[in-house]
């Protein structure tokens, strides 16, 4: 008989962990930050109909880098987990606290329990209803199930750490042009320069519209990146 | 709530109503006979009609529980996304939880598709949701809609209409539907002109609507003493438009100082 070899689970772990980081370093990154009129995602993506950022519930986006098909899947969950939870109870009763956990524990059961950890990472965000955006909020959820509440910005994909520093902070919320011209430096680095047909760009906008997720088109970005 | 996650072979698309299947919400439920018309309310006229910009909505603001009149300010007339509407007139609670899904349909499907449905798409997504409500409409809580909206892709108005069954049929001018339909059909076809104005074909409605409460009296007219008006949307290229009840007012008095007898 056949024993099968011992391996830690620390190891394993670590293995999987490695597994969906290399994953997910492969693609390229995205920036989420605060504008003094709402909440910007910004992500380089060549792709115009492949999309990483999109539209969950009326003041509530989703973002996500890694393998498409993977966080697609989630993407989608989390549309019919809104609108349900919309229809059942009410528009108002529909956040994002209550779905970056439920992808948290989505995340977590497949890290430890499946084969293969989903190569993703993905980012909930919410605009509230006060003017001064205190009640917004981006919750930044890891391929295996660690979430994070950021404050003013957020990096997702490879070399986060780089690109982070090169965004750095402002001293109070910008507008959205120089907090695009900055996300859009920083995830260029100093050797090339991305133009707006690399970019994908939307906004949760406070405004008086019931869905607040709007796409910038590239004439829009371009004219917001001069 | 968990997260709605399917395998391959049984996800339900982009689908709101499959989803709830799925997902364990019972939509319907029917009972043996059919139920009292004084037990439940009841949505009446509603008219539609294209002009040059596009295609107007209107519907009256009663309902009635048999002789009664268990609402006066009602509305029967609802955008269902930018660029459509429906109006609806039968049982008014399957007929707005109708309409509830059938927005959310089609917020759902622009959504998870990452695309709006065709006009004609939407129009057989309702057609759809009447079919299934068809058991109920046997024991009399029939849905009626007027559906209609603005297609992006030929730029013109259009609307449809539907019976119990769940058939559509597309409408060229206007169409009308409730019990005061037969009025104020008679009225909107014999004032009707090819490319009406918005302030035109608005008169147009409130005039129809008028004659219709005149001689139906599930009909509503309006209520000046209260201020209630008919529900009226026009939806072209910009997008649907509900006018507000001043407006509303002034073209009311408008049509009743013409009508007073001195």
């Amino acid at each position: 008989m056949n024993m099968p070899f011992y391996v830690a689970p620390e190891q394993v772990m670590k293995d999987r962990a490695d597994y969906a980081r290399k994953g997910i370093a492969r693609g390229r990154s995205l920036i989420a930050f605060r504008f003094d009129q709402g909440i910007a995602i910004c992500a380089e993506n060549t792709s115009s109909t492949l999309r990483k950022v999109s539209e969950i519930y009326d003041r509530i986006a989703f973002a996500g880098v890694g393998k498409y098909n993977e966080f697609d899947q989630l993407r989608i969950a989390g549309v019919r987990h809104a609108d349900m939870k919309g229809y059942s109870f009410s528009r108002e009763d529909v956040d994002a606290r209550s779905l970056a956990n439920q992808y948290a524990q989505s995340l977590g059961q497949v890290f430890t329990h499946e084969m293969k950890p989903m190569e993703v990472e993905i980012l909930v965000a919410e605009i509230g209803h006060a003017e001064d955006g205190s009640e917004d909020q981006l919750f930044h959820i890891l391929y295996d199930g660690t979430v994070m509440d950021e404050d003013m910005s957020v990096v997702l994909g490879g070399k986060t750490d780089t690109i982070s520093d090169r965004f750095g902070d402002f001293d109070s919320s910008p507008t959205l042009k120089e907090g695009l011209q900055r996300a859009v430096a920083a995830l260029a680095g100093d050797e090339r320069d991305l133009a707006a047909d690399d970019l994908e760009v939307a906004v949760l906008e406070r405004g008086t519209e019931r869905r607040a997720f709007r796409r910038l088109s590239d004439s829009e970005i371009s004219s917001l990146l001069v | 709530m968990n997260l709605p996650l399917f395998r391959a072979h049984d996800d339900p698309g982009p689908r709101f109503t499959e989803l709830l299947r799925r997902s364990g919400f019972d939509e319907m439920v029917t009972v043996d006979g059919s139920v009292p018309v004084e037990d439940y309310r009841h949505g009446t006229t509603c008219v539609a009609i294209r002009y040059a910009d596009g295609v107007l909505l209107a519907g009256d603001r009663r309902a009635t529980s048999g002789h009664l009149i268990s609402h006066r300010s009602i509305e029967k007339v609802f955008p269902s996304d930018r660029h459509s509407g429906v109006a609806i007139a039968g049982a008014a609670g399957p007929a707005v939880e109708m309409v509830r899904l059938f927005q959310l349909q089609l917020e759902h499907y622009e959504k998870v598709e990452g695309t709006s449905l065709s006009l004609e798409g939407k129009a057989n997504q309702l057609s759809q949701m009447i079919r299934n409500n068809l058991p109920a409409a046997m024991q009399g809580m029939a849905v009626v809609p007027i559906f209609a909206g603005f297609d992006l892709k030929r730029e013109e108005g259009r609307l449809f209409e539907f019976d119990i069954t769940g058939g559509r049929y597309e409408e060229t001018d206007h169409a009308s539907t409730g019990s005061g339909s037969l009025h104020a059909g008679t009225v909107v076809k014999l004032g009707y002109a090819e490319q009406m104005d918005a302030g035109a074909v608005t008169d147009l409605a409130i005039h129809a609507l008028f004659e219709a409460a005149d001689e139906d009296s599930a009909t509503g007219g309006p209520d000046l003493v209260r201020g209630i008006y008919p529900v009226i949307a026009t939806i072209s290229a910009d997008g649907y438009n509900r006018l507000d009840d001043d407006e509303l007012a002034e073209r009311t008095q408008a049509l009743i100082a013409g009508r007073r007898r001195n």
